[in-house]
C-alpha cells in the first residue's frame, strides 16, 4: 500500500476485486450513501433535462463512479481545497454544492452557482472551498498544487484534493503538476479516477503501462491503488493520504479503480466496449453495495426508506428550482475585477 | 530624479511590492540563486529568502499553473518566463485558466497574477528565440497586456500590474535592458490602461510601444531635420487599449503610421488601424500604413535580422509616403 519506497511494479489490473467489507457504522456509511444516492438522482435529473433540450453543450455524467468522490471528499474538512475536471457535478455536491445551485447552473439560469456562465464542465464554488470544475484534460493538475502550494507558504495546513482520469496521465500538465508537487512537498492528493476509458480508448491502448499510481515511484511520493466501489474503503485510504499531506506536507498520488455505466457524455452511445462487461460493472455498483451493507449492519429499512425519499424530494425541488429560476443576464461584469481602491 | 536602467526599474517594482505586501511571491527558471537569466531578479533572493523567490524547474506549463492556483487563493504570484518565446508551453494556463477563471466562476475567483519576462526580438538568437507575443495575448479577453519602452514606464506599471486583481501579460523589451531612463526616488504608480505621447508634433502620428518607441523617436529625429514634425505615440499598454489618446492624436496630425516589431497578418496594429480609421475617419488626410517586420522567422545573420526588423528609414519612408513626399 501507500510508502514512498521502491516496491515491484504492479502492472496488472486489479483482479479479482477485493471485495472484503470494511468495518463502519450506520453513522459513518448512511450519510454518504445519502450523498450517493443524490448525485445519481441529480444526475438522472441531468440526463432528462439534457434530453428534453432544457441543457446544452456537453454534459458529463459520473452514475456509477460516485463512492470515489464521496469517500474521497469525506476524508476531507470543510477549509480543504478540491479542484475537479469536467465530470464534477458529484464533486461539487459531496463538497456541499447544493443540487438546486447545480442544477440551475446546467439549465444555463441566472441562479446557477456560477451564474450560467459555466455550465456542466465548470462548476465553482467559492463558499464551499470548491475550485472548479476545469474542461482542458490535465490543465487543472498545476492549479491544485498551486492551492496547495499556498497553504504551504501560509502554512493553514489546509489539504487540496484534484481528481482526474486515467486519460489525464498521459498528458503534460499532470506530469508537471505532479512533479513540482514531488518536488516542493506540496500538500496536495492527486487522485486518478481510473474509469478505464479515456472517451472511447481503453487503458491498454494509451498507457504502456497500466498503472497509473507507478508514476509515484519516479518522483519518491507515496502512492496508493485500488477499487473504488466500496465508499468507505475509500474514505479510509484517502484519509491515510490527506493526513500525510496535512502532516508531512507530502504529496500522494492515488489511483482508484472505478467504471462509468454511462458514455463519455450524452453523445456517446458506448459502442467500443461490450454489453457484457457494463453488465458486469453495474453488479458492483457502488450504491446498491452501500445500500446492503447499510441494512446489513443494522440500519432500519423504515429509516433508508425515509432517506431515500428525503433525496427524492431534494431533486425534484432542485429540478424544480432549476427550472423556475430566471434566465442567466449578464456576462460583461465578470471578465476582469475591478481595481480595490484601498490597494492603491 | 535618478537616472536607472529598465533592469534595475523592474528591479525595485519587485522589491518595493514585496516589501509592501506579504502575498507576493516571484517564481520562475534561474530567478534565485542566478538571480535572473537576465539578472531582473539581482538581489531578491538574498532579501526575500527561498520562501518567496522560488526557484522553479523547466516546466513553464506546471509553474505557471502553480502561480495561478495560488493566486485563486489569495497570493499575488510574479511568475517570470526566461522569455516570452518559452510561454507558449504555458499559453493554455494563461489563456484557459487565468484569463477565463474570473467569468467561469460567476465572478468568484479571480486570479490576481503578473506573468513577466522579455519578449520581442533579441540579437542573433534567431528563430525560437526571437518572437513578438504581444499579439496572441491581447487577443484574449480577461488578460491585461503592458508593454513599457522605458524605466519610468516600467516602474510604474509593473507595480500596478502587481497590484490589479487580474492577470497582467507583461512583456518587456528584450533589447530595453540597458536603456535608461530617470525616474523619481518617490513611489509612483502608473495607471494600466494609459497611452502617452512621447514627443509632440503636428504632422503625423506614430504609435508604437516598446522597443519600436525608440525606433519612432530616432526616425523623428531625422524627420525633425527635414522639416516634418512627428508625434509619438507610445501605447504602453494594449489591453486594455486607450484609442482616445491615439485618436485625439491623429486627429490632430491627420495621419498615421503604427508600428509594430512583429509580423504583420493579424498583428496588433491591425486592431489599432481599425480603431482609428472608424475614429478619425474625417480627419484622415492619407490611409493608416503599417511598419512591421517581415513575414518571416527570424533569420540568425545580423544583416538578415536587421532587414527584417523595421528600420528608422522604413519608419522614415513610410512617414514621407503618408505625407506624399514620395
Amino acid at each position: 500500500m501507500a510508502t514512498a519506497s521502491i516496491s515491484t511494479p504492479d502492472t496488472k489490473r486489479i483482479e479479482p476485486p477485493d471485495d472484503s467489507p470494511v468495518d463502519t457504522t450506520p453513522e459513518e456509511l448512511a450519510p454518504l450513501y445519502r450523498q450517493m444516492l443524490a448525485i445519481r438522482r441529480m444526475e438522472e435529473a441531468a440526463a432528462k433535462g439534457y434530453s428534453q433540450g432544457k441543457i446544452g453543450g456537453f454534459l458529463h455524467l459520473i452514475i456509477g463512479q460516485e463512492a470515489v468522490c464521496v469517500g474521497a471528499i469525506a476524508a476531507l474538512q470543510t477549509d480543504d481545497y478540491v479542484v475537479a475536471t469536467y465530470r464534477e457535478h458529484g464533486h461539487a455536491y459531496a463538497k456541499g454544492v447544493s443540487a438546486r445551485s447545480i442544477l440551475a447552473e446546467l439549465y444555463g439560469k441566472k441562479t446557477g452557482c456560477v451564474k450560467g456562465l459555466g455550465g456542466s464542465m465548470h462548476i465553482f464554488d467559492k463558499t464551499k472551498n470548491f475550485l472548479g470544475g476545469y474542461g482542458i484534460v490535465g490543465g487543472h493538475v498545476p492549479i491544485a498544487a498551486g492551492a496547495a502550494m499556498a497553504s504551504k507558504y501560509r502554512g493553514d495546513k489546509r489539504v487540496t484534493q484534484c481528481f482526474f482520469g486515467e486519460g489525464a496521465s498521459t498528458i503534460g500538465g499532470f506530469a508537471e503538476g505532479l512533479s513540482l508537487a514531488a518536488l516542493w512537498k506540496l500538500p496536495v492528493v492527486l487522485i486518478c479516477e481510473n474509469n478505464q476509458y479515456s472517451m472511447g480508448t481503453p487503458l491498454y491502448r494509451s498507457l504502456a503501462v497500466e498503472d497509473v499510481s507507478l508514476r509515484a515511484l519516479a518522483h519518491g511520493i507515496a502512492r496508493d491503488r485500488f477499487d473504488g466501489d466500496d465508499v468507505i474503503k475509500v474514505k479510509r485510504r484517502l484519509a491515510e493520504a490527506v493526513e500525510r499531506a496535512r502532516t508531512t506536507g507530502e504529496p500522494t498520488l492515488v489511483e482508484v479503480v472505478t467504471y462509468r455505466f454511462r458514455g463519455h457524455s450524452m453523445s456517446d452511445p458506448g459502442l467500443y466496449r461490450t454489453k457484457d462487461e457494463v453488465e458486469e460493472w453495474k453488479r458492483r455498483d457502488p450504491l446498491q453495495r452501500s445500500r446492503a451493507r447499510l441494512l446489513e449492519i443494522g440500519f432500519p429499512e423504515t429509516d433508508l426508506e425515509a432517506l431515500e425519499g428525503d433525496v427524492k424530494a431534494e431533486i425534484e425541488d432542485a429540478v424544480k428550482f432549476a427550472e423556475e429560476s430566471p434566465p442567466a443576464d449578464e456576462y460583461l461584469p465578470y471578465v476582469t475585477k475591478p481595481d480595490d481602491q484601498e490597494a492603491r | 530624479m535618478a537616472i536607472i536602467s529598465y533592469r534595475e526599474a523592474l528591479n525595485q517594482a519587485m522589491r518595493e511590492e514585496m516589501e509592501r505586501d506579504e502575498n507576493v511571491f516571484i517564481m520562475g527558471e534561474e530567478v534565485g540563486y542566478y538571480n535572473g537569466a537576465y539578472k531582473v531578479t539581482q538581489g531578491l533572493l538574498q532579501r526575500f529568502s527561498e520562501r518567496r523567490v522560488i526557484d522553479a524547474p523547466i516546466a513553464e506549463m506546471g509553474f505557471a499553473g502553480i502561480g495561478i492556483g495560488a493566486a485563486m487563493v489569495g497570493l499575488r504570484p510574479i511568475i517570470e518566463f526566461m522569455t516570452w518565446n518559452f510561454s507558449l508551453v504555458a499559453i493554455d494556463q494563461i489563456v484557459n485558466n487565468a484569463a477565463k477563471l474570473y467569468q467561469m466562476s460567476g465572478g468568484q475567483y479571480n486570479v490576481p497574477i503578473v506573468f513577466r519576462g522579455p519578449g520581442g526580438p533579441a540579437v542573433q538568437v534567431s528563430s525560437q528565440h526571437s518572437q513578438s507575443f504581444e499579439s496572441y495575448y491581447a487577443h484574449v479577453p480577461g488578460l491585461k497586456v503592458v508593454m513599457p519602452s522605458t524605466a519610468y514606464d516600467a516602474k510604474g506599471l509593473l507595480k500596478t500590474a502587481i497590484r490589479d486583481n487580474n492577470p497582467v501579460v507583461f512583456i518587456e523589451g528584450e533589447t530595453l535592458y540597458n536603456s535608461t531612463w530617470e525616474v523619481p526616488e518617490t513611489e509612483y504608480l502608473i495607471p494600466i490602461g494609459k497611452s502617452d505621447v512621447k514627443r509632440e508634433g503636428k504632422d503625423i502620428t506614430l504609435i508604437a510601444w516598446s522597443k519600436m518607441v525608440w525606433t519612432c523617436m530616432d526616425a523623428a529625429k531625422v524627420l525633425a531635420d527635414e522639416g516634418i514634425e512627428c508625434e509619438v505615440v507610445d501605447l504602453r499598454t494594449l489591453r486594455p487599449l486607450d484609442i482616445d489618446t491615439v485618436a485625439d492624436s491623429v486627429k490632430k496630425t491627420g495621419r498615421a503610421v503604427i508600428v509594430e516589431v512583429g509580423w504583420p497578418v493579424a498583428g496588433f496594429g491591425a486592431e489599432v488601424a481599425y480603431q482609428v480609421q472608424k475614429l478619425c475617419m474625417d480627419y484622415l488626410d492619407a490611409p493608416v500604413d503599417r511598419v512591421t517586420s517581415d513575414d518571416v522567422p527570424m533569420p540568425y545573420a545580423k544583416n538578415l535580422e536587421d532587414e527584417v526588423q523595421p528600420q528608422i528609414k522604413d519608419v522614415v519612408a513610410a512617414v514621407k509616403r503618408a505625407l506624399y513626399l514620395e
